[in-house]
């Protein structure tokens, strides 16, 4: 740590991890000053590019397995709040504003057929709101500036979904129960920090880690590790937590779907990550036995149970929703084998998983804006007419399934490896069974789209291109990183040794 | 012996206890009850058990409140109460704040859509939608959903 570096002038180079945060922020409350409704779009648009420009250039010094240590305000940590960039979270950065910058030029379309004009300044500075909250979780090095952060995030994103009720008003019952579990889970989350507090005296991530490693495990310390698993839990949608996600994702508008299913469940699990493996230490039997006899049972249930129940849905959206807990559920299984290889194929599944789904709801959001559903009755046959989205849907499918020479075969291929490396054959063979699963409700879509005649006396245009372009980067990205497997591979597996060396990683 | 151990237990973790108390009501009123308000303040009991609990961990024994006299003449024999959990206790309290009234409008928008804010009445009014959607699928996709 270079304490002698605080008086020397900092080009802005050295400013990027605040300015990844500062970008989004400042941006919400312009957009809603300005309140020009033409001005919004585009300068969302513009701070999303830049915030993504940021993360790439972050990811490009920390890819080497270097660390940033930025100190806000010159007041060095652990007393000063600490924003600590590595390659784990410079992943998830990019990851988050990668989709984002992505999402906003296929938001206009979809947002102006599914809100009024009224309310489309307020929209983009909520979802500015959120993004931000976002990267403050992933880049903070401060345990307490993670739950502001989660709450800046999760407050927007209540806001984002009831911004459904103008198409269906169940939207506002759904962002309701969000909010109320969401809150619980952040109160939960809190409980644990302060507990964690009362025991080592610290909030800094490095220092907290030095501190529990020092005292060893006591009840303060595990009651912490349960309360902060079980508040994250409920942000990430772990199996018997998860009832807020589908009709959260089925109701709210189509874009903030894409843009949610793709980053907040990810980011939440990010955070799991940082505390089990940098805060706390695998080291701790209290923590193996979470993983092993709690976490990694019910990720293997959230597997079957929820890919059964959205075999059985009738309505796209809500299916792919169903999807979304069980692929929650391979990611949380490559955590809880605890293993070097376990840890890579859940961060690679990470971002495979967040640019499949982000694929498939932005193929939702084309079907709904053209048929104004996503019931599979309203979209029967619209594979003959609109191509392009269908094809995009199907590149999307194959990847959810894990077919060969797409992204979500790569990361389940190396979540298999890392069970029978483990010794753990039944859950290789669980795995390859759950996502025979998969193969049956991506089939039904299929059916649905290019088997069934159209529905008479309807003629859907193609999707605008502002639309179909997002969307076939992510589809065509889905293929890409199918075939060029070392790029996530290696920032994967060097995000895994990062968090696997502990703390010693962190200083 | 025994006796001061069970005093020493009870009233020594005084502020753990009604930590507990509080925010198990707090946690028992978003379940049990079914009107939505009453849900958010059951979630306000919750929250503010927190504040409790961090509050009270930054008390020192005998210590006064972290101020320091104008002209800086510290006396190192005065203890203070640490002020940071105080202070994180603010922004905690903001984001109650802001999430209560959250909670508020979107009750406000749930009345002027369903005409009721009991769980109860809203669950029936929502499954009522769910089966007329599933009977239209149902019926053009050749038998019932």
């Amino acid at each position: 740590m270079s304490v002698e570096s605080t008086h020397v002038a900092m080009t802005l180079n050295d400013h990027l991890p605040i300015l990844q945060v500062l970008v989004p922020l400042a941006t919400a409350p312009l957009i809603v000053l300005i309140g020009s409704r033409r001005l919004t779009w585009s300068l969302a648009f513009i701070a999303s590019a830049l915030s993504f420009v940021i993360a790439i250039l972050l990811l490009m010094q920390v890819i080497d397995g270097s660390v940033i240590s930025y100190q806000i305000g010159g007041w060095a940590p652990p007393l000063g709040i600490e924003y600590r960039v590595d390659a784990t979270n410079a992943f998830v950065l990019f990851l988050v504003t990668g989709i984002s910058t992505l999402v906003l030029p296929y938001a206009r379309e979809s947002v102006k057929s599914e809100i009024p004009a009224r309310h489309h300044t307020l929209f983009y500075a909520a979802f500015m709101l959120c993004l931000t909250g976002l990267l403050g979780v992933a880049i903070t090095g401060d345990a307490f500036n993670v739950f502001v952060f989660l709450e800046i995030s999760s407050l927007a994103t209540y806001v984002l979904i009831a911004q459904g009720s103008y198409r269906d008003k169940r939207a506002l019952t759904a962002a309701y129960d969000y909010l109320i579990m969401g809150t619980i889970g952040a109160t939960f989350f809190v409980i644990g920090l302060g507990m964690l507090y009362m025991a080592t005296g610290t909030l800094n991530m490095a220092d907290l880690a030095d501190r529990i490693a020092d005292q060893g495990a006591n009840r303060t310390v595990r009651a912490a590790f349960a309360f902060i698993v079980v508040g994250m839990g409920l942000k990430i949608a772990i199996y018997p937590l998860h009832l807020w996600l589908p009709r959260a994702y089925t109701f709210a508008p189509s874009a903030v779907t894409v843009f949610l299913a793709a980053t907040a469940t990810k980011v939440a699990i990010y955070v799991l990550l940082r505390f089990t493996f940098s805060i706390f230490q695998p080291a701790f039997m209290f923590e193996v036995n979470t993983l092993e006899f709690i976490i990694l049972p019910f990720a293997i249930l959230a597997m079957f149970a929820a890919s059964f129940i959205a075999i059985f849905q009738s309505d796209f959206k809500r299916m792919l929703a169903y999807s979304s807990i069980a692929q929650i559920g391979y990611m949380l299984l490559g955590i809880s084998l605890l293993t070097d290889t376990g840890l890579t194929a859940a961060i690679a599944h990470l971002f495979n998983h967040g640019i499949t789904k982000a694929t498939l709801f932005m193929g939702v959001g084309i079907l709904v804006l053209r048929s104004g559903g996503s019931f599979y009755n309203r979209i029967q046959g619209m594979g003959k007419t609109m191509p392009w989205t269908s094809a995009a849907i199907v590149i999307g499918g194959l990847s959810l399934i894990g077919v060969p020479g797409t992204a979500g075969f790569i990361s389940k291929w190396v979540l298999v490896e890392a069970t029978i490396e483990k010794g753990w054959w039944p859950i290789s063979i669980l795995i390859v069974l759950s996502s025979l699963l998969a193969v049956i409700y991506v089939w039904r879509v299929i059916e649905v789209l290019y088997l069934k005649a159209p529905l008479a006396g309807t003629n859907y245009k193609e999707a605008p291109l502002t639309m179909l372009i997002p969307m076939w980067i992510l589809a065509l990205a889905c293929i890409y990183f199918g075939f060029a497997t070392d790029v996530t591979l290696t920032a994967s597996r060097a995000a895994a040794q990062g968090l696997l060396a502990g703390s010693a990683g962190m200083m | 012996m025994g006796f001061e151990l069970t005093q020493e237990y009870i009233f020594g973790h005084l502020n753990y206890w009604l930590f507990s108390v509080l925010m198990m009501t707090g946690l028992y009123i978003v379940v049990a009850k079914g009107n939505l308000v009453k849900k958010i303040v059951g979630l306000n009991i919750f929250q503010t058990s927190v504040f409790m609990l961090y509050i009270s961990m930054g008390k020192v024994t005998g210590g006064t409140a972290p101020i320091f006299p104008l002209d800086m003449q510290i006396d190192p024999d005065v203890i203070y109460s640490n002020p940071l959990p105080h202070v994180l206790i603010l922004t905690a309290i903001v984001v109650g704040i802001a999430t209560t009234a959250l909670g508020l409008a979107l009750i406000v928008r749930i009345q002027e859509e369903f005409n009721t804010i009991e769980e109860d009445d809203i669950l029936k009014i929502e499954r009522a939608i769910t089966q007329a959607e599933n009977a239209i699928h149902g019926e053009s996709m050749g038998g019932p959903a």
